[in-house]
């Protein structure tokens, strides 16, 4: 077994209204900030261990698909990287 | 007359559970308080998945209470034709568990909002509604952070199309327009139905506009639909 830390990004989907980055984003243009668009996302780093990355990413893509990303709204990505 | 059994579940950070009740008993329903991890009782006539913050609205509002062992019994009973109503975080419940289509998620304004709302009757022929007219308009109060619907436009034409959405947000002569939409919500809905009609959820308070001394009875039609 191997310990990995598998990083699983949720985003809103491309064109679902995102409220609180609009905030976010006028907030920072108030502040004198030049900007032309701002994403906000959720970020889960997760530490477990696995026989290898393949087997790690499948468990935190699972975990993705159960609870962590609703698909009517969100994508998501996984990169797992070695622990040390 | 027949006793109906209505389960009203409590998560931790329920908050209308009390009111469901409340408002239940007071239209003849026998209401009992379910604690989710006692379980769905066996005897139940119907389940309401009342409003509240269900574990702080962590991750995204009803998104821990819809993974919970009840909402398996829960989806359960609902498959056998057992009536199932979520209001508020009850519906942002139902929506996660996929007891209903789409997600109920942060207004278009980003804050909380505590108001009276007019809602047009879309489809009169569920339970919910029946005892309204289609084209109704009721007055309920919404309270929510996260009552914003959103799904794919092609799904929400499906629904649409499948006379799914049973009221959305209008002004105080049943025009649904951008400014009588609280919350952004697509099509401006605010109460949709499952794969069946005995199915629900909406964002609206109906417990709240139930009790003739608290003025407005708008919502004592949708209730009675467990009668039914």
């Amino acid at each position: 077994m191997t310990a990995f830390t598998a990083t699983v990004t949720v985003r809103l989907k491309r064109g679902v209204l995102d409220p609180e980055a609009e905030t976010t984003q006028r907030q920072l243009e108030r502040l004198g900030f030049d900007l032309d668009d701002l994403r906000s996302a959720d970020r889960f780093e997760i530490d477990l261990d696995a026989d290898g990355a393949d087997e790690a990413a499948e468990r935190a893509e699972e975990m993705a698909e159960r609870l962590l990303a609703n698909p009517t709204i969100h994508d998501y990505d996984v990169e797992v990287a070695e622990r040390e | 007359m027949v006793t109906v059994t209505i389960a009203v579940i409590q998560f931790g950070g329920s908050n209308c559970d009390r009111d469901s009740v409340r408002a239940l008993e007071t239209l003849g329903f026998d209401a009992e308080l379910v604690w989710h991890e006692d379980g769905l009782p066996d005897d139940v006539d119907g389940i309401m998945l009342p409003g509240g913050f269900s574990y702080g609205d962590y991750l995204r509002a009803g998104a821990m209470a819809a993974r919970s062992p009840i909402m398996e019994e829960v989806r359960e009973a609902a498959a056998d034709g057992t009536p199932v109503l979520g209001v508020c975080n009850g519906a942002q419940i139902g929506c996660e568990s996929s007891l209903t289509p789409g997600v109920f998620t942060t207004n278009e304004s980003a804050r909380f909002q505590c108001e009276h709302v007019h809602l047009r009757v879309e489809n009169a022929d569920t339970p919910w509604t029946r005892h309204y007219e289609e084209g109704d308009v009721v007055e309920l109060p919404i309270a929510h952070g996260e009552g914003r619907y959103e799904i794919t436009d092609e799904r929400l034409d499906e629904l649409e199309a499948e006379d799914r959405i049973i009221f959305k947000y209008c002004d105080a002569e049943g025009n649904v327009t951008p400014e009588a939409n609280p919350n952004g919500s697509k099509h401006a809905v605010a109460g949709v139905t499952g794969d069946s009609d005995h199915v629900a959820v909406m964002m609206p308070h109906p417990e709240r506009a139930s009790l003739d001394d608290l003025g407005r009875t708008d919502g004592k039609p949708v209730l009675q639909g467990f009668a039914d």
